[in-house]
């Protein structure tokens, strides 16, 4: 006989940052919520984790930037623990020692630019000012529903009608460099504003973070503005550290859940959406306890949610299709790095800010193409991109005193390699090409290695249960963006279940720590309560 | 006195390609006295028919045509003006290394059942879905683009109209379309089809013309292109006499509707009086003048050669500078003592269009060379035997082969001029590894790179659709915003080349659109 447990409101499967951000919303509106998580441990990809004694590792995402600053207000994060330290600047360091510095300060990073090329450094106002155009025309359209544009309802035609608007107002001129944008390849964008390699080579460096597409690749130009459109203290494009490492924001969420009434249970794995006269009625977990709801809410990806969770019964076979159709492919590795000092890198000038913001190491856009083309391939990239973080120079909390954490996110790392599965050989060997590639920049590096956690898009895809190891549940091209994401006629954060709904990074707007989803996926709930805010 | 010389003309068509020569027919037809100026000493610009061996003729660029409604040349009277067509409903064969080749004949694929019987049904599905889309599409290839943000009733109409026959799709078919529309080929065809031979061949089509590999994020807008344009129904066909004859036969249609003729007559310059085009200055420094000047020439050498950049403002200037046209596919002919022996494919199939191109990876890895202004040792290649149908194009017994070859960049790293032979050679081999016995049958050969081809036939960067096929320059947005419904920022100017829209492929739209907008722009 299984056990029931009290009736919940709403059951929100898996404690990743969306997922919580959802229950938040619901419960501040006054729902019982549950949210149930796997692991051990909340949060996701969002999370602080202490692999190695004394050291706390941000081993999946590392920075913030795109948490958006209305759910952090709503949801009072910082008064729950939440503190987000803007980092001072970065660089990309070339093979031939020269580098980029970057700088917050606007004039130090054009003087910077301008030492590369004086081309570029006027050219650099242009473009900042165009991405701002860019990030306002999109911001509003972050935390609204996709219309359906084949729909003829009020509330479908009403969102088409304000898109339409919003769009118009841009201007005819404004109207077509939008369209141009956002169908552009990143590098064809940037070669319209910057002559030399380095500085078209750091800009790219966004528009391949997390997805199988190269600069190269139209439609590159949009997830580079994906990257740039968060801020931070109202810097728009501006990143940061969260203090503890990135579980400090899913540990927040929960605070703040806990706070207006819900409850988080870990350990708690879901294996099934209970179904009774077409609707959902709540979960069952491995080992049949069975838990009541009147809603259930999916932070998991797409397919996970629907090919795992609920028996294939339930659902039209071709919505089932379109799901398995979905893209979504594994192309980035993390390496996680206890170092026992700072390691010297000496491009950079002593006492610079450049260490303490992400720094890159590629030469050219031709580089970062190359790598993609390894990816095509079936194989890790032999020259891969690397973003490296030391964020324990801001944060001295995540390791002990004079030791350092490293994250160092990596493109392109393949989910299955072109001749056969990843073996722990493999692993360490893709592991190697990533430290020699950072140790050909910084002599010292590989002496002052304690640990290095390696992980490839199959392993983040175990721990993490993201499918593929993809860090925005689906792969952000033009055919599944917006009313297309994740399913055409599905993009409003509804499944054709009754009763089951979706918030994680599959539904519009997409990922990165945004927590948009999660805040749409509620107030789309709250609506169909008659309870809209 | 008055110092301004009269216009003797309505129209001055510059240059006498497909697209200039259509639309100085309807202009004629019209009722406008028109003058067109060919700058070589005959028409057609790359749809010309040339000697490149003593006996031997060859199309210098397209060998076939597919793109050209045929609606719009029986309005035309080609018929009538001599145009004979030595064969029609060409196959297309996709040509596999261990001859299992697949024949795509009127909608069947001659050989897919026997590999798979799952492909042949998705097949079919495609098929069908291409036809309903390409009825919704087609009407847009015929028309303007609108303008966004224009007050201007027609402006609103034609966008209001596209949105109508887009819901006329019907809900399904209208959610295919924004989910596939900007999608990468690739993508596509992993999800419908799982034979490699099949993959290769429509992701082929996707990527003819454009810059890009079937990875590419946009290619699947090429293969709607196309469908929109042949409205689904493949209907591939050889001129007689080649290409070239097709450009004679719109010669003699223009002529027939009254318009004039001048060939051997570079224009050097388009004239401005007070703010309006007034006329051209040809090359020898004679002046002509005209109500409007209406030029065929790719956007690059009209704004920036012909008229100068001093008669239009910085920002619109800077955009066309940017228009990417960089030229990626050359051509090399063949002249054959025999027909060489292609191992597994019918006598029927060999007088149509031989693609190789095994797999979309195979595609995708030559895509990946270009990119670095590198070209593959495993090209991409379409091959055409056109004296199988018309064996007055060489002597008798002996045989013409026509070979596009994708991905040739413009810009090759260590020159053409260094690696032209390097490059000739590495086609010969691979075409070798599906007629064995080619190489012994070679008497001549010429290729035409994209340099040769800019240089040939007067079009910036050599690429054949004049402006790369891309989202970002496409509709709308083709050639610039401003400039995308046939009419320059400087009034009585007109474009009416491949780098309008709807684009190239030896289609002849752009030519009757621009006519259209000439005809209700000009008094």
């Amino acid at each position: 006989m299984s056990t029931r447990t009290a009736n919940y409101d709403a059951i929100v499967v898996g404690a990743g940052h969306n997922g919580l951000v959802s229950a938040c919303y619901l419960a501040r509106a006054g729902l019982k919520v549950l949210v149930l998580e796997r692991n051990s441990y909340i949060g996701g990809a969002a999370v602080s984790r202490r692999l190695y004694d004394g050291f706390t590792y941000s081993n999946c995402s590392y920075v913030c930037s795109l948490l958006r600053t209305e759910i952090i207000r709503a949801l009072d994060l910082p008064a729950h623990g939440l503190q987000i330290i803007p980092y001072e600047g970065g660089c990309t360091l070339m093979r031939s020692g020269e580098h980029l510095a970057i700088y917050d300060n606007h004039d130090a990073l054009r003087r910077e630019i301008a030492r590369h090329s004086r081309h570029d450094a006027e050219a650099y106002d242009r473009y900042v000012r165009d991405m701002l155009r860019h990030c306002r025309f999109i911001k509003p359209l972050l935390l609204r529903e996709p219309p359906d544009p084949t729909s003829f309802k009020p509330h479908d035609l009403s969102e088409l009608m304000f898109l339409g608007r919003h769009f118009h107002k841009l201007g005819e001129a404004r109207m077509y460099d939008t369209l141009r944008f956002f169908t552009m390849s990143c590098a064809d964008m940037l070669e319209e504003y910057f002559e030399s390699e380095i500085v078209k080579a750091h800009l790219a460096g966004s528009s391949i973070i997390g997805t199988a597409l190269g600069p190269r690749s139209p439609g590159s130009a949009y997830v580079l503005l994906h990257h740039y459109m968060g801020s931070i203290d109202g810097a728009v494009g501006a990143w940061g550290f969260a203090r503890g490492g990135m579980g400090a924001i899913t540990q927040a969420l929960a605070a703040s859940l806990q706070a207006s009434g819900g409850t988080v249970r870990a350990s708690a794995p879901v294996e099934q959406v209970l179904v009774r006269n077409g609707r959902a009625t709540g979960v069952v977990l491995a080992g049949g306890e069975e838990i009541a709801a009147r809603l259930v809410v999916s932070n998991l990806d797409v397919r996970r949610t629907f090919l795992q969770t609920v028996a294939p019964q339930h659902l039209p076979p071709e919505f089932l299709a379109q799901v398995r159709r979905f893209k979504i492919r594994g192309s980035s590795g993390k390496l996680n790095i206890a170092l026992d000092g700072l390691p010297h890198f000496p491009a950079i000038p002593q006492g610079s800010p450049c260490t303490r913001g992400d720094m890159h190491v590629t030469d050219t856009l031709e580089m970062v193409e190359r790598a993609y083309d390894d990816w095509k391939e079936g194989r890790w990239s032999r020259a891969p991109y690397v973003d490296m973080l030391i964020p324990t120079q801001i944060d001295p909390t995540m390791a002990p005193d004079g030791k350092h954490y490293m994250s160092v996110f990596v493109q392109y790392c393949p989910y299955q390699l072109a001749d056969g599965d990843w073996t722990p050989e493999k692993r360490q060997a893709f592991g190697a090409t990533v430290i020699d590639t950072i140790a050909r920049h910084s002599p010292n590096f590989k002496d002052l290695i304690l640990h290095a956690e390696i992980r490839t898009p199959r392993d983040i895809e175990n721990e993490v249960g993201l499918t593929e190891g993809n860090i925005f549940q689906g792969e952000l091209t033009f055919d599944q963006l917006l009313f297309n994401r994740p399913i055409p006629g599905y993009a409003q954060y509804r499944s054709p279940l009754r009763g089951l709904y979706m918030c994680g990074s599959s539904t519009h707007p997409g990922g990165g720590v945004m927590g948009a989803p999660g805040a749409n996926a509620a107030q789309a709930i709250l609506r169909d309560l008659g309870r809209a805010s | 006195m008055s110092s301004a010389p009269r216009a003797r003309y309505d129209s001055i068509v510059v240059g006498g390609g497909h697209n200039g020569l259509i639309c100085a027919a309807y202009l004629a037809r019209g009722g406008r006295s028109v003058l067109v100026l060919e700058a070589a000493e005959r028409v057609g610009g790359a749809a010309v028919t040339r000697e490149f061996a003593p006996g031997f003729r060859v199309s210098a660029c397209a060998h076939l045509l597919h793109l050209m409604p045929r609606a719009l040349m029986r309005d035309l009277g080609l018929e009538s003006q001599g145009l004979k067509l030595a064969a029609d409903g060409l196959p297309t064969v996709a040509l596999s290394p261990d001859g299992g080749h697949l024949v795509f004949g009127a909608g069947n694929v001659g050989g897919l059942t026997e590999h798979s019987s799952a492909d042949a049904a998705a097949y079919a599905e495609w098929r069908a879905l291409l036809r309903r889309l390409s009825g919704a599409l087609h009407p847009l290839l015929a028309a303007a683009p609108p303008r966004l943000g224009s007050d201007a009733w027609r402006d609103r109409a034609s966008l209001l109209g596209l949105g109508w026959r887009l819901r006329r799709l019907g809900r399904r078919d209208l959610r295919e379309l924004l989910r596939i529309g900007g999608m990468c080929v690739h993508d596509l065809l992993e999800d419908r089809f799982g034979l490699a031979l099949l993959k290769g061949a429509l992701a082929f089509d996707a990527v003819l013309g454009t810059n890009y590999g079937p990875r590419s994020p946009g290619t699947v807008l090429a293969l709607l292109y196309r469908a929109a344009a042949s409205q689904g129904v493949e209907a591939l066909a050889q001129p007689q006499g080649g290409l070239g004859a097709l450009s004679e036969a719109l010669a003699r249609a223009a002529t027939a509707a009254g318009a004039q003729i001048r060939t051997a007559a570079p224009v050097a310059r388009i004239l401005v009086r007070e703010d309006r085009a007034a006329g051209v200055q040809l090359a020898s420094g004679e002046e002509i003048c005209a109500t409007s000047v209406v030029s065929s020439a790719d956007p690059k050498a009209t704004f920036l050669k012909l008229l100068g950049s001093e008669h239009l403002d910085a920002g619109f200037v800077r955009r066309v500078a940017q228009v990417r046209s960089r030229g990626l596919t050359a051509k090399l002919h063949l002249a054959l003592e025999r027909l060489p022996q292609f191992p597994g494919v019918a006598a029927d199939s060999l007088r149509g269009r031989l693609l190789v191109a095994p797999s979309a990876d195979y595609i995708e890895r030559a895509y990946n060379h270009a990119k670095y202004e590198e070209f593959s040792s495993a090209p991409m290649l379409e091959v055409s035997i056109p004296t199988l149908a018309d064996p007055g194009l060489a002597p008798a017994g002996k045989h013409v082969m026509s070979v596009i070859v994708q991905y040739a960049p413009y810009a090759l790293a260590g020159g053409w001029e260094a690696l032209r032979q390097a490059f000739t050679d590495v086609v010969i081999d691979t075409l070798s590894r599906y007629a064995p016995g080619l190489r012994g049958c070679i008497g001549a050969s010429e290729l035409l790179t994209p340099p040769d081809i800019e240089r040939e036939f007067h079009i910036t960067g050599g690429h054949w659709h004049h402006a790369e096929l891309a989202l970002d320059q496409f509709f709308m947005l083709r050639p610039v915003p401003g400039a995308a419904q046939y009419q320059a920022p400087v009034p009585g100017l007109f474009l009416c080349g491949a780098g309008c829209h709807p684009g190239g492929g030896v289609m002849g739209l752009a030519g009757r659109n621009a006519a259209r907008q000439v005809m209700r722009e000009a008094a």
